[in-house]
C-alpha cells in the first residue's frame, strides 16, 4: 500500500515553511544558508512524491540534478561565508547593508 | 558680351581665392600683383562693355544659369548691362584699380598684407555682382556681400577693440536697413510675380500695382538704401567705419559701396517715379542728411572723420537729386564724388602715412611744402568737393541744386545751398589746418615727414586729373555727354514723370552764380578763421554759440541717443530675457525635471535597505499574494 501524496505534500510544506522562516528571521548567515538547503529539500520531497504518483522517473531525475547543484552551491556558499567572515569578523546578516540606498 | 560680362566679376573672385589660399605661405609680400592685374583686366573689360552699350536702346542680358528654380519663383544668375551698370562698372573697376595700386604702397609693411588684398578682391567681386545683377535677388546678394566685406575691412585691425566694435556697429546698423530691403524684395515678388528688373518695370508701367503698394515697396527699398548709404538716422556707422585702413575708406566707404543705395534707387527709378510720396521722402531725407552731416563735419578734428561726414553729406545730395527725379544728376554726382572723395581719402591717407599715423588735424599744419604732390592733389579734390568752378564737384552739385529749384523744391534747394556753404567751409578748414600756417606737429614726427612712394602718388594724380576735368562729362548741364549716354536707362521713369527736355537758360546761369558765390564765401570764411586769425576766431565762434558748438562737436548726440534708447532697450530686454526667461523659465524647467527625480529618489531610496532579508520578506509576501490570487480566482 502506497503512502498517499498528501503526506509528502504536508511534510514538504512544513519543511519549506521552516526553511523560509529561517531565511527570513535568523541573523546568522550559516543558519540562513542551511535554511535555504532545507527549502530546497522540501522541493525535492515534492518532486519525489509526484514521481511516485505519476509512476515515472522524471521527478527523481530532476532531484538528482538538484542535489548535485545543491552540493556545488553549498561549497561556493560556504567559501563565500568564510571569505566574508575573514573580512568583516561577523556573520550577522543585518550587518551587511553596504548596498543601502 | 556673353563672355566679357561674366568675366568682369569673375576675375576679382579668382584673385580673391588665389590670394586667400596662397597668400600666407607663398605670395606674401607680392600678394598685390594678382588682385591688381585682375582688377585692371576687369577695368579693360568694363571699357569694352561700355563701348558696346553706348547708344544702345535696350539692355544686354546674359543668363548664366538658373539659380533658384522653384515653381513660379525663377531666379537666374544673369547679368544686365545697360548704361547705368556700365557707368557703375567703370567707377568700381577704375577707381578700384587705382586704390588697389595705392594700397600696395600704403599697406606695404602691414602683417595682414595678403589678407587685405584678398578682402579687397572679394569686395570688388561683390560690388560688381551688385551692379551687374539683372534682378533684385542678385542685387540683394551683392548688397549683403559688400556689407560683409565692409565688416571684414573695417575690423581689419581686429586686435584694436575700437576697430572690432566699429565693424560690428556697421554690420548691425546695416541690418536695420537690409531688413527693410529684404521685405521690399519680397513685396516686389508678391506683387509682380518676378524679380527681374525689366519685367518688374514693365508691369509697373502697366499699372499692375496700386500706388499704395508701390509706395510701400519704394519706402522699404529706400530703408535699405538709407542703411547702406548712411542716410539719417542710419548714418551712425559710417564715421566709425574710418577705423579701417584708409584705402578701404576710400574704396568702400566713399567711392563705391556707400553709393550702392543711390544705385539701387536709380535702378528702381520706375518704381519711385510711380510713387511720388516715396520720392518726396527720399529727397527730404537726403536734404536733411546733407546739412546735418555737413554741420557735424565742421567741428571734427580727425582728418578722416571730416571726410566721413562729408561723404554722408554728399550722399545726401545724391538722394536729394533722386527725390526730384534728377536721376542722371544723382549718378553724375555719384561719379564725380567717387573721383574727388576717393582722392581726398587717399590724400588724407598719404598725409597720415607721411606723419607716421597721425590723424588729428590739430597736430598738423604747414605741410604744403613738405609733401607737395599730396598737397596739390588734395587741393584739387577740395576744390571739387567745395563746388568751385570748374572742378568736377561743381557741375554735379550745381545740377542737383538747379534741378531742385526748377522742380519747385525751394526748401530742399535752400537746405542744399546752406549745406554747400558748410561743405566749402569744412573742406578748406581741413586744407588750411593741415597744409597751411605754422607746424603744430610733434617734433619727433616732424623729423620723419616724407612724401609717399610712387605707388601712392600716381593714383592720387590720376584721381586729381579726374577731379579737375571729370565735371566736363556733364557739360553743358543737363545736356552733356553723360546725360545723353544715360538717357535710355531713365527713359521710362522720365516718361512717367513727364519730364520735358530742358535747355540751358538764364535761370540756370543765375543759379550757378549763386552756388559759386556761396561756395567761395565758404572758402573765404575758412580762410578768415583758420589762416588769418586762427588763434582767435574759432574760439570766439565756439564761445558765442556754445550749446550749438557742443552739439555738433558731439555729433548732435545721436550716438548717445541711440545708446540711451534703442541699445539700452535691447540690452535691458536681453538681460531680462536672460535673467527671467532663460535662467528662470528654461533653466527652471530643466532643473525642475532633474529635481523631480531627485526628490522621487529620496522618497524611494529608504526601501533599499541593503539587507537581503528585507528583500526576501517582500518577495515572500508578493509571492504569497500572487499565489493566493491565482488559487482564489
Amino acid at each position: 500500500m502506497a503512502i498517499p501524496i498528501e503526506w509528502y505534500l504536508v511534510l514538504s510544506a512544513f519543511l519549506f515553511v521552516i526553511g523560509a522562516a529561517g531565511v527570513l528571521m535568523r541573523r546568522n548567515l550559516f543558519i540562513v544558508l542551511f535554511s535555504i538547503e532545507l527549502m530546497m529539500n522540501a522541493v525535492n520531497i515534492n518532486l519525489v512524491g509526484f514521481s511516485r504518483l505519476h509512476e515515472n522517473l522524471i521527478g527523481q531525475n530532476f532531484v538528482l540534478f538538484t542535489m548535485t547543484v545543491a552540493a556545488a552551491e553549498a561549497a561556493i556558499g560556504l567559501a563565500i561565508v568564510t571569505a566574508l567572515y575573514r573580512n568583516r569578523r561577523t556573520l550577522m546578516v543585518d550587518m551587511f547593508d553596504v548596498m543601502k540606498g | 558680351m556673353n563672355y566679357v560680362l561674366p568675366l568682369i566679376p569673375a576675375l576679382p573672385l579668382v584673385a580673391f581665392v588665389v590670394t586667400l589660399f596662397l597668400g600666407k605661405w607663398w605670395l606674401k609680400d607680392s600678394a598685390h600683383w594678382i588682385p591688381i592685374v585682375a582688377m585692371a583686366a576687369s577695368f579693360v573689360l568694363s571699357v569694352a562693355a561700355f563701348l558696346a552699350i553706348r547708344g544702345e536702346e535696350h539692355a544686354i542680358v546674359v543668363e548664366l544659369w538658373r539659380w533658384i528654380p522653384v515653381g513660379d519663383f525663377q531666379v537666374p544668375i544673369a547679368f544686365q548691362l545697360d548704361q547705368l551698370s556700365a557707368v557703375m562698372l567703370l567707377v568700381v573697376t577704375g577707381v578700384g584699380t587705382l586704390i588697389f595700386i595705392y594700397s600696395k604702397g600704403y599697406m606695404h609693411h602691414d602683417p595682414g598684407y595678403y589678407r587685405f588684398f584678398a578682402y579687397l578682391s572679394l569686395f570688388a567681386f561683390s560690388m560688381l555682382m551688385l551692379v551687374l545683377g539683372s534682378n533684385y535677388l542678385l542685387l540683394y546678394l551683392g548688397w549683403e556681400l559688400v556689407g560683409l566685406c565692409s565688416y571684414y575691412l573695417i575690423g581689419f585691425y581686429y586686435h584694436k577693440p575700437s576697430a572690432a566694435s566699429a565693424g560690428k556697429k556697421a554690420f548691425l546698423t546695416n541690418r536695420v536697413g537690409d531688413f527693410g530691403f529684404g521685405i521690399g524684395v519680397m513685396l516686389i515678388f508678391v506683387t509682380f510675380g518676378t524679380l527681374d528688373y525689366i519685367e518688374v518695370f514693365e508691369k509697373v508701367e502697366h499699372h499692375v500695382a496700386s500706388e499704395g503698394v508701390l509706395l510701400a515697396i519704394g519706402l522699404l527699398l529706400f530703408l535699405g538704401a538709407m542703411g547702406k548709404s548712411a542716410q539719417f538716422p542710419l548714418h551712425v556707422w559710417l564715421p566709425d567705419a574710418m577705423e579701417g585702413p584708409t584705402p578701404v575708406s576710400a574704396l568702400i566707404h566713399a567711392a563705391t559701396m556707400v553709393t550702392a543705395g543711390v544705385y539701387m534707387v536709380a535702378r528702381s527709378s520706375v518704381i519711385f517715379a510711380s510713387a511720388p510720396t516715396a520720392m518726396l521722402v527720399v529727397g527730404a531725407v537726403g536734404a536733411f542728411t546733407a546739412i546735418f552731416a555737413a554741420s557735424i563735419g565742421l567741428a571734427q578734428n580727425d582728418i578722416k572723420r571730416v571726410m566721413a561726414y562729408s561723404t554722408v553729406s554728399q550722399l545726401g545730395y545724391m538722394f536729394m537729386a533722386l527725390g526730384i527725379g534728377a536721376w542722371v544728376a544723382a549718378i553724375f554726382h555719384l561719379v564725380t564724388h567717387a573721383f574727388f572723395k576717393a582722392l581726398l581719402f587717399l590724400g588724407s591717407g598719404s598725409v597720415i602715412h607721411s606723419l607716421s599715423g597721425e590723424q588729428d588735424m590739430r597736430k598738423m599744419g604747414g605741410l604744403a611744402k613738405k609733401i607737395p604732390f599730396t598737397y596739390w592733389t588734395l587741393m584739387a579734390g577740395a576744390l571739387a568737393l567745395s563746388g568751385i568752378v570748374p572742378f568736377a564737384g561743381f557741375w554735379s552739385k550745381d545740377e542737383i541744386l538747379g534741378m531742385n529749384f526748377k522742380g519747385g523744391g525751394y526748401v530742399i534747394w535752400a537746405v542744399g545751398l546752406i549745406a554747400a556753404f558748410i561743405t566749402a567751409f569744412y573742406t578748406f578748414r581741413l586744407i588750411f589746418m593741415t597744409f597751411w600756417g605754422e607746424s603744430r606737429m610733434d617734433p619727433e614726427v616732424e623729423k620723419h615727414v616724407h612724401e609717399s612712394p610712387w605707388s601712392m602718388v600716381v593714383p592720387l594724380m590720376v584721381l586729381g586729373v579726374l577731379s579737375v576735368f571729370g565735371g566736363f562729362l556733364g557739360f553743358p548741364p543737363e545736356n552733356g555727354v553723360f546725360h545723353k549716354f544715360l538717357e535710355p536707362v531713365f527713359h521710362q521713369a522720365n516718361e512717367i514723370l513727364h519730364v520735358e527736355h530742358h535747355y540751358f537758360g538764364m535761370l540756370d546761369f543765375v543759379l550757378m552764380v549763386v552756388s559759386v558765390v556761396v561756395a567761395l564765401s565758404g572758402v573765404f570764411f575758412a580762410y578768415l578763421f583758420y589762416v588769418k586769425r586762427p588763434d582767435e576766431l574759432p574760439q570766439k565762434a565756439g564761445a558765442v554759440s556754445q550749446p550749438l558748438y557742443k552739439a555738433i562737436l558731439n555729433k548732435w548726440y545721436i550716438d548717445e541717443f541711440y545708446n540711451a534708447t534703442i541699445i539700452r532697450l535691447t540690452v535691458d530686454g536681453s538681460r531680462w530675457l536672460w535673467r527671467v526667461v532663460d535662467a528662470g523659465v528654461i533653466d527652471g524647467a530643466v532643473n525642475g525635471v532633474g529635481r523631480l527625480w531627485d526628490i522621487a529618489g529620496r522618497v524611494v531610496s529608504p526601501f533599499q535597505t541593503g539587507r537581503v532579508q528585507n528583500y526576501a520578506v517582500v518577495m515572500f509576501i508578493g509571492l504569497f499574494v500572487i499565489v493566493t490570487a491565482v488559487i482564489v480566482f
